[in-house]
């Protein structure tokens, strides 16, 4: 019989509804995998085996009442620590929230419970999801399970949502929940051969998600396939008033209209996403990308978004600026750390608290907020970044007149190997490059693994849409996983 | 524009932030760095450009004006708020005295 921790969210579901194996069954496979694992890969932050376990058990139980199944019914599922979980810690992969346990429940995780969904844990993440190689977490790297063919260095899962990412390419979950402020959900997605969805900014209620940069944080699904995206993200999206950027449109039924059919659609590629310096092979599968489109029969077309360049730089300054700013809260009153040395005012406790509590990525964005924030600086830096802000959506809004949906790499190179990078903050920034533009303009946005590299690496391309066009995106996505026709998997050493 | 010691000190401290001497000379020429690299924002002709301020049009919305419309961010819910306070006394959150 098939493993059951190959399955994915759709085979899974089915299989429960089905009645080939049981939830409980399901979820038993999955929670061991997740412990034999925790101490070579460290994906998750807190194991939950016993809510995977209930859930099923709730799945099972109606399922034998003749009861209808929820969408996700049956499938444990990863959920990135930055979702506020009712009795379960909430870390933000922060020392400053290590004591943190919601007294309530985001509105995406809610949602996910109801669609008969389970909780496996709680997965790492770089510290309140800053960074692109999860580093940066206060409870150690994440290990990807991939590695280069002939060597066992550590490499990155990616980042923020590496934990997720990892999980998945590793089977220890099926799918998990993942947030993307600059491409955290696409970039550990190409870099660990999965698939990740950001929809369109407010599809997805960001109520009870811990706040990085609030104009650009957006919640996704993560998983190995693209039907399996889908039917993820329709659970997890729909209008929630508690979130005031919370968009008030019904969720389309995405899963069911999915057709990799491209016939009259076009396809555009953005010259000025040929960087340089970008490795032969990124550039390889690109090509290879495109000739798949024309394959499903899309009409291929080169467009320009002349202020491509500009994004990373705008980027971060606008992200930072609104950390800055959200992460103010972290007080030492009303939840969380607190650092109180012998004598200490209120003042001296706040200082201390917050130098205690944030890691090293963490003060160097708030200091990058404050700088560019503060008076005097503020028109140079943080109006001028808005206004390329626009000038990148503008871009967008010009390329989307002339094609559906965009086609380029997620990374400007495979997974590199963790260390690599740490030293050098503008280098490790650089790996957003093709990520950020999307999320300026509040894009949809997914990547799809397309390859191996020579050292046997996976290597994504990302497919950007119109604003609510998350169907374009997933179709374009279906179409090109049809071809690439990617199976591979990290060969198990954990 | 760069930043030396004491601009660094200075945001430092209006962020609430302790740093040592020791971190602050680290941390000077990392912000320097990526304050040099964002620089080139300054190259872009933004003439007539609005800065952005909502990416997907929205509009803001008012609640009912109805007491706890939503039990769960309505009120009554003191217990629940205080659960997490690393200083919570006599129903309220606890600071070191402020007011001699």
């Amino acid at each position: 019989m098939t493993n059951i921790t190959d399955l994915g969210v759709a085979a899974i579901r089915d299989g429960v509804a089905a009645g080939q194996f049981s939830a409980v069954e399901v979820a038993e496979a999955f929670n061991a995998n997740v412990a034999a694992a925790q101490s070579a890969l460290n994906a998750f932050i807190v194991a939950t085996p016993e809510k995977a376990i209930e859930a099923a058990k709730a799945v099972d139980a109606a399922r034998s009442a003749g009861q209808a199944l929820g969408p996700m019914a049956g499938v444990p599922i990863g959920m990135k620590d930055l979702f506020a979980t009712e009795g379960v810690q909430t870390t933000a992969a922060s020392r400053m929230l290590e004591c943190f346990v919601p007294h309530y429940e985001s509105t995406v995780s809610r949602k996910l419970w109801e669609a008969g969904a389970g909780m496996l844990g709680k997965l790492n993440l770089d510290q309140f999801a800053m960074g692109s190689s999860n580093e940066s977490s206060y409870f150690g790297n994440v290990i990807s399970p991939w590695q280069r063919r002939g060597s066992n260095a550590q490499l990155t899962p990616g980042g923020s949502s590496g934990g997720s990412s990892a999980a998945i390419a590793a089977r220890l979950a099926p799918a998990a929940t993942g947030t993307d402020t600059g491409g955290s959900i696409r970039q550990p997605a190409a870099y660990t051969g999965t698939v990740g969805i950001k929809p369109t900014y407010g599809r997805c209620s960001r109520w009870g998600v811990v706040a990085y940069a609030s104009s650009l944080d957006q919640a996704g699904s993560m998983a190995r396939d693209v039907t399996d995206c889908s039917i993820m993200l329709e659970a997890m999206a729909g209008f929630d008033p508690k979130d005031s950027t919370s968009l008030d449109l019904a969720v389309p039924a995405w899963t069911a209209s999915l057709s990799g059919d491209l016939k009259g659609k076009k396809v555009g590629i953005p010259r000025e996403y040929r960087v340089d310096g970008m490795p032969a092979e990124v550039d390889a599968i690109w090509e290879q990308g495109i000739a798949w489109a024309k394959d499903a029969g899309a009409e291929v077309v080169e467009v320009s978004l002349p202020h491509t360049k500009y994004a990373l730089a705008a980027y971060y300054i606008i992200a930072p600026a609104e950390a800055s700013s959200n992460l103010a809260r972290y007080d030492g009153v009303r939840y969380g750390l607190r650092d109180l040395p012998d004598g200490a005012g209120l003042q001296d406790m706040y200082a201390a608290t917050r130098a205690a509590g944030f890691g090293d990525e963490v003060k160097r964005r708030i200091l990058i907020g404050t700088y560019v924030l503060s008076a005097g600086f503020y028109d140079a830096y943080y109006t001028q970044a808005q206004k390329v802000r626009t000038l990148i959506s503008q871009d967008f809004a010009k390329a989307f007149e002339q094609v559906d949906v965009l086609l380029t790499p997620t990374a400007p190179s495979a997974a590199f190997a963790l260390g690599e990078n740490v030293d050098d903050p503008l280098s490790m920034y650089l790996n957003d490059v093709f990520t950020v533009p999307a999320s300026l303009a509040g894009l949809p946005a997914m990547s799809v693994p397309a390859g191996l590299d020579a050292q046997g690496l996976p290597l994504g391309l990302q497919i950007i849409g119109r604003p609510l066009d998350e169907q374009g995106v997933l179709n374009a996505g279906l179409a090109i996983e049809a071809r690439a026709g990617f199976t591979a998997k990290p060969e198990k050493w954990w | 524009m760069s930043v030396d010691t004491a601009t660094v000190a200075k945001i430092a401290s209006l962020a609430r932030l302790k740093v040592s001497e020791a971190e602050l000379e680290a941390m000077v020429p990392e912000l320097n760095g990526i304050l040099a690299w964002v620089e080139q924002l300054g190259e872009v002709d933004v003439t007539g450009v609005e800065p952005m301020t909502a990416v997907i049009p929205n509009t803001l919305r008012l609640r009912e004006d109805v007491i706890n419309a939503d039990p769960l961010t309505g009120g009554d819910r003191r217990d629940a708020v205080l659960a997490n306070a690393p200083a919570a006394q006599h129903g309220f959150f606890g600071v070191p005295k402020v007011i001699e």
